[in-house]
């Protein structure tokens, strides 16, 4: 902010100059058609009025903004420096405790681990996401169906996904029946073993996720002026020369944008295991754990406390992100 | 196939090596395509399948049997009338309405000031939009709960639907980038007629955004439509469509029939709504998303 304060001077410069010129044809005119009498007592008046009107048709969405996106995020900051528990009358000042605790309780600090998975998954997905939307981008039958079918998971509802895969992943059900087929007869308990619950919940994100990153991918493919595949046709390149020589520098920074929502997103996993398994048998994620310690457990101090770390986690990575793909405007939501 | 032949006579025979090599290729994507397509789809129509069976028909056959019963809706009704998914509907419809007309006035009125007027603080309000878009929205939910908590909202519709309307930027960036197309001496030819500010939005600029409202409201739509968490969180005694299914997590436990009927119900909006809307939807996420 205080970056930008100063920033906005010179370019608020050239709007003091352009914003009389468009009010002045119309007070011309209205001067020409109406009363010029009246011109003497409304100037300054209507001056003003000028200035309000911007916010007035800003008001509601700026209101909103600051109610519920600002208001919170700055009492974010209070909280986390109190022993507050969500109901009590007085909030005691605790200095940083509840950081020093998001750092060293292990219970807390051990969860962004499984975060990892999440983030081995996302490049599983991408690494899909581009080899069909390359291969899409050719000439291809039924090239509409298969791109819906691909992309039709990311529109289900989250908790029909969930339920979905429960069913999917039930003892005795369709995993275990298919691999009963090709002769695994003895397979794991896929949501309630520890060691693979979390390869479970991911394999799920994977199946949710992976059609948005290849609609992003193919869009950005389909960008690329076709002349360039004929040119490179007329040359001789193979399919796989016109990959790396053509779609893979074209599509380059989407990819480089799409890893770093891979971070921003496994770190902040939410939907999948707590819908499927609410965090259980070690499936808990950072924001399962932020969410319980506040509304579970009533330690709002330091659920506030985990979401500033998290909050600073992913402002570090867009900054990165900013810095190495200056161009690109991210939506982290 | 006969064109392949006289070459192959010349070159010895490195044209049709290329070719059944090309040909593997395009046997192998097809394969890959059609396995991508499997494992989307199987998921999805097992539990069609189950979803279509009687109770001991579930209990006594495998996931890939086909129901004996195409046409047996009991577990539908079942769903619906014990599920409360009608109440679901409702509300979801309700909280929908009510948020996709309050985003889209805020959001063109937010826009056709940022868009249309000069003046102090613009670079401001445009930074405030562009940071808030970083904060990542289910954590600072532990500061909102007061928020909202303190507002004497908690357990209302209206919480919802005045979050689903505070968060929203990508809508107010979709409108700008679309206003930008409008030319401005349309503004300047109705001042000269002497149109104010307010009816220059509401007859010229609003009319012409209709385009960039209809991807709006498709997009946000079915963002609301699948929301979980702040349903979950704000309004506990009522289900919209994402909670009432969640809820059946507890009485149906163990009846998959039932659950599966819930879920195929909540899914069937979104499949009418992407074979309909499919283009529209593309051209949002690839817009909304990225630029």
């Amino acid at each position: 902010m205080a970056i930008a304060a100063p920033g906005s001077a010179p370019a608020d410069a050239p709007a003091v100059l352009s914003a009389p010129v468009r009010p002045h044809r119309m007070r011309g005119f209205r001067r020409a058609s109406g009363g010029s009498g009246q011109d003497a007592r409304g100037t300054a008046g209507r001056s003003f009025l000028q200035k309000l009107t911007p916010w007035l048709f800003l008001a509601g969405a700026v209101g909103l903004l600051l109610l519920f996106t600002y208001w919170p995020a700055a009492n974010l900051f209070y909280y986390s420096v109190t022993d507050w528990d969500g109901i009590d009358l007085t909030k005691n000042f605790v200095g940083l405790d509840n950081y020093v605790q998001v750092f060293t309780d292990p219970r807390i600090f051990s969860v962004f681990w499984v975060s990892l998975y999440y983030f081995i998954a996302s490049f599983v997905q991408m690494a899909i996401a581009l080899y069909f939307a390359a291969i899409l981008s050719f000439s291809t039958r039924f090239s509409n169906l298969f791109r819906g079918i691909l992309f039709f998971p990311y529109l289900i509802n989250g908790v029909a996904v969930g339920f979905v895969f429960l069913y999917l992943f039930q003892p005795g059900g369709t995993l275990d029946t298919v691999l009963g087929w090709v002769g695994i007869a003895d397979p794991p308990q896929w949501l309630g073993d520890p060691a693979i619950v979390n390869w479970s919940l991911a394999g799920t994100s994977v199946w949710r996720y992976t059609g948005l990153n290849f609609v992003l991918f193919l869009g950005a493919i389909q960008s690329i002026p076709h002349e360039l595949y004929e040119a490179a046709e007329l040359d001789g390149a193979g399919r796989w020369q016109q990959f790396w020589a053509i779609i893979f520098p074209g599509i380059r920074r989407i990819i480089g944008l799409s890893f770093i929502l891979a971070i921003a997103g496994s770190l902040s996993v939410f939907e999948v295991p707590f819908i499927m398994t609410g965090g259980a048998n070690g499936s808990s994620t950072f924001v399962i754990q932020t969410l319980q310690t506040a509304f579970s457990f009533r330690q709002v101090g330091l659920a506030s406390a985990m979401a500033v770390v998290l909050l600073a986690i992913v402002l570090i990575v867009t900054v990165v992100q900013r810095k190495l793909f200056p161009d690109e405007k991210v939506d982290l939501t | 196939m006969t064109a392949t032949l006289p070459p192959r006579t010349v070159v010895k025979g490195r044209p049709l090596r290329e070719r059944v090599g090309s040909m593997t290729a395009t046997t192998a994507k097809y394969v890959s395509l059609v396995l991508a397509g499997v494992v989307t789809l199987l998921p999805l129509s097992v539990l069609l399948f189950a979803s279509l069976k009687t109770k001991s028909e579930y209990a006594q056959t495998g996931p890939f049997e086909p129901p004996a019963n195409w046409f047996n809706f009991d577990n539908f009704v079942t769903a619906f009338t014990s599920g409360k998914m009608l109440e679901g509907f409702v509300n979801t419809t309700i909280v929908l309405a009510v948020s996709l007309v309050g985003t889209i006035f805020l959001g063109t009125m937010a826009a056709y000031a940022l868009d249309r007027f000069a003046f102090r603080g613009k670079k401001l309000v445009f930074g405030l939009f562009l940071l808030a878009t970083l904060i990542p929205g289910v954590t600072t939910q532990v500061a909102t709960f007061q928020l909202v908590n303190g507002l004497g909202l908690y357990d209302t519709k209206a919480a919802l639907i005045l979050l689903f309307m505070g968060t929203d930027i990508i809508a107010i960036y979709l409108f700008i980038q679309f206003m930008q197309g409008i030319p401005i001496s349309l503004d300047e030819a109705a001042m000269i007629d002497g149109a104010n500010r307010w009816t220059i939005y509401w007859r010229i600029v609003l009319p012409l955004l209709r385009p960039a409202i209809a991807t709006v409201v498709i997009i946000k739509g079915i963002a609301i439509y699948n929301e979980f968490y702040a349903p979950f969180l704000y309004l506990p005694s009522e289900g919209l469509i994402s909670t009432s299914l969640f809820r059946f997590k507890g009485p149906f436990g163990a009846q998959w029939e039932v659950i599966a009927a819930g879920t195929i119900v909540v899914i069937i909006p979104t499949l009418v709504a992407f074979l309909l809307l499919q283009r529209w939807i593309y051209k949002g996420l690839t817009s909304g998303a990225v630029k």
